[in-house]
């Protein structure tokens, strides 16, 4: 009785394995950076709703790793929120592989206060005096004599990278900023508080806070788009050679109408 | 047949009961496995008394005091809460209360106890953290004080509870014979019952503590998050199990970072691990004093 059992059970995981070999699909595999994992994830689930044969998988890791990957072909797709560094370009040539950018959606980020906050004007080493704690009350930029008090997005976040990238040049926060792990969280806890500064994408930025112009101008979609926002920046999917096959049908299904929709839904900004 | 049967349902149970054993050990190792690597690239001391925690800046600096100091802080805040109000409690409920109000409290400690710790993290963030902001007129209700505060309340059944069954132990002959002395309900209760439960009392106080350490997602929400060394209750404060919950979905698979957290981790399974013991010593030590009198 015993062994007719293993031997069904046997012959039975056999099917599946064989099965799963037989109907393999066309793998993608995309890798890199965290501040695009939304936006590649939800994409690839509604390519793969669009297109049953087809297996997308998604990683994060960081930019990074994802080129790195991307050079040594363990991925077909390098997700990157920055542009590519000359030693990346350099290591690709030593592997007589050539890689091609694609700039697929735009990244804002904005800084905003509390609606009872006078201030609604900062220039961009403002916000970094701030942001490292040389500035820290309001008054100093023309505010109120109010405690500063810095809000911020947790540093593992990829908000949080482009932010000390952009408006920071890799300097420190503060360590005594309040690090929130949403940029909900941060909304909220900004319209709560009234000496409260913090920064989030521009897809989160409401009614109950206000937004501060950077260098006198406001984030919206349109200084985003042109780039006259100064905390924005481009994001990337990396390819190696020109994209072909099922590459290149993915790309181009985030580039279209509805791939730049799911980018707007995520909280970002298109690319056109 | 009906040995074989019970040797059968014997042998279940006993899997079922050592499973535990299975996961504890399992878990164990994972930490040790992920979290031990991060110590080829800096060593213990480093990792435990460096004063800042950048993990994702160039190069990264992991140093947890800053962390640590903040479990500390709330930890601390919370007892002084936690401790008078669930003793208090216990002896109130065991010791003084009439069997109608017994009826009443004794529920109520027990629903406090099933709340889950989000819906403490909602009641602190919309309710507690603007009321204190504005009671002390400081910057941020999100500070260690506030932690503290909901922690210390978060913790109050498990005291009571435990509390109580120490109480419940010492035997009626104690108090009988105290009364028989001519001592008072109060001296009784302070000169014998207590001094009979203390070490049951005082284990209490530990798991209440180690509760209080391990606690995440309320002091996620309301602890503040900035990584500072700080004696100040006012001060926002970062404990160690907020710093793992916040950064875990976000660091690569592997990293230094991720090896970091489990490092976190590490430490926080070792501490809670010392309460439990030094929990259990001492109520073994209470359970061979009283036991011959049972």
């Amino acid at each position: 009785m015993k062994k007719v059992k293993v031997l069904c059970l046997s012959a039975a995981l056999l099917l599946v394995v064989g099965a799963n070999v037989f109907a393999q699909k066309e793998k993608l595999t995309l890798e890199g950076s965290t501040t695009l994992l939304p936006i590649a994830q939800s994409a690839a689930e509604k390519y793969m709703d669009l297109n049953p044969s087809a297996n997308l998988v998604v990683r994060g890791g960081g930019s990074g790793v994802g080129i790195t990957s991307l050079i040594d072909g363990i991925c077909d797709i390098a997700n990157s929120s920055r542009e590519i560094k000359p030693a990346e370009i350099t290591a690709a040539q030593a592997k007589k592989k050539q890689i091609e950018v694609i700039a697929v959606a735009k990244d804002g980020i904005t800084v905003i206060v509390s609606n009872n906050n006078p201030v609604s004007n900062l220039t961009q080493s403002q916000i970094a005096d701030i942001y490292t704690g040389k500035v820290t009350n309001w008054s100093q930029v023309g505010g109120k004599n109010e405690k500063i008090v810095v809000v911020s997005r947790d540093s593992a976040s990829g908000t949080f990278e482009a932010f000390a990238e952009l408006a920071l040049k890799g300097q420190k926060v503060i360590a005594g900023a309040l690090m929130q792990s949403s940029n909900q969280a941060i909304v909220s806890l900004v319209s709560k508080t009234s000496g409260a500064i913090g920064y989030v994408g521009v897809g989160y930025a409401s009614q109950s806070i206000k937004a501060v112009k950077v260098n006198g101008i406001a984030a919206d979609k349109t200084t985003v788009q042109n780039g006259t926002y100064p905390f924005s920046r481009d994001l990337y999917m990396c390819v190696i050679g020109k994209p072909k096959g099922e590459t290149k049908k993915f790309i181009d299904f985030v580039l279209s109408p509805q791939g730049q929709a799911i980018v707007e839904e995520q909280g970002f900004v298109s690319i056109k | 047949m009906f040995s074989f049967k019970e040797r059968a349902i014997k042998f279940i149970f006993s899997c079922l009961a050592f499973s535990c054993l299975l996961f504890l050990l399992a878990i164990v190792v994972i930490l040790f496995w992920q979290g031990a690597p991060l110590f080829s690239y800096m060593d213990f001391s480093q990792f435990f008394f460096g004063k800042s925690w950048y993990p994702t800046s160039q190069p990264p600096e992991f140093g947890i005091f800053p962390l640590i100091s903040g479990s500390l802080i709330v930890t601390l805040g919370a007892m002084v809460v936690c401790v008078p109000l669930g003793i208090g409690s216990a002896l109130y409920i065991y010791e003084l209360s009439g069997p109608n109000s017994k009826k009443i409290l004794k529920p109520i400690v027990e629903i406090l106890g099933s709340i889950p710790s989000i819906v403490f993290g909602f009641f602190a963030l919309t309710i507690a953290a603007p009321a204190i902001q504005q009671f002390f007129n400081i910057p941020t209700g999100l500070c260690a004080l506030t932690a503290s505060i909901i922690l210390g309340i978060m913790a109050i059944p498990t005291i009571t509870s435990i509390s109580e069954d120490a109480l419940s132990f010492v035997p009626n002959s104690f108090r009988e014979a105290s009364y028989a002395l001519g001592a008072n309900k109060f001296q009784t209760l302070f000169k014998v019952t207590i001094p009979a439960a203390a070490s049951g009392i005082s284990t209490s106080v530990i798991l209440g503590m180690s509760r209080i350490v391990g606690e995440t997602m309320t002091v996620l929400m309301v602890s503040g998050g900035a990584a500072v060394i700080t004696s100040s209750f006012f001060s926002p404060v970062r404990p160690m199990t907020a710093t793992i919950a916040a950064e875990m979905g976000e660091a690569a698979f592997g990293s230094l970072h991720y090896q970091a957290l489990f490092a976190i981790a590490l430490v926080l399974f070792m501490t809670t691990l010392v309460f439990n013991v030094i929990a259990e010593r001492i109520s073994q030590k209470y359970a061979l004093k009283l036991g011959a009198n049972r």
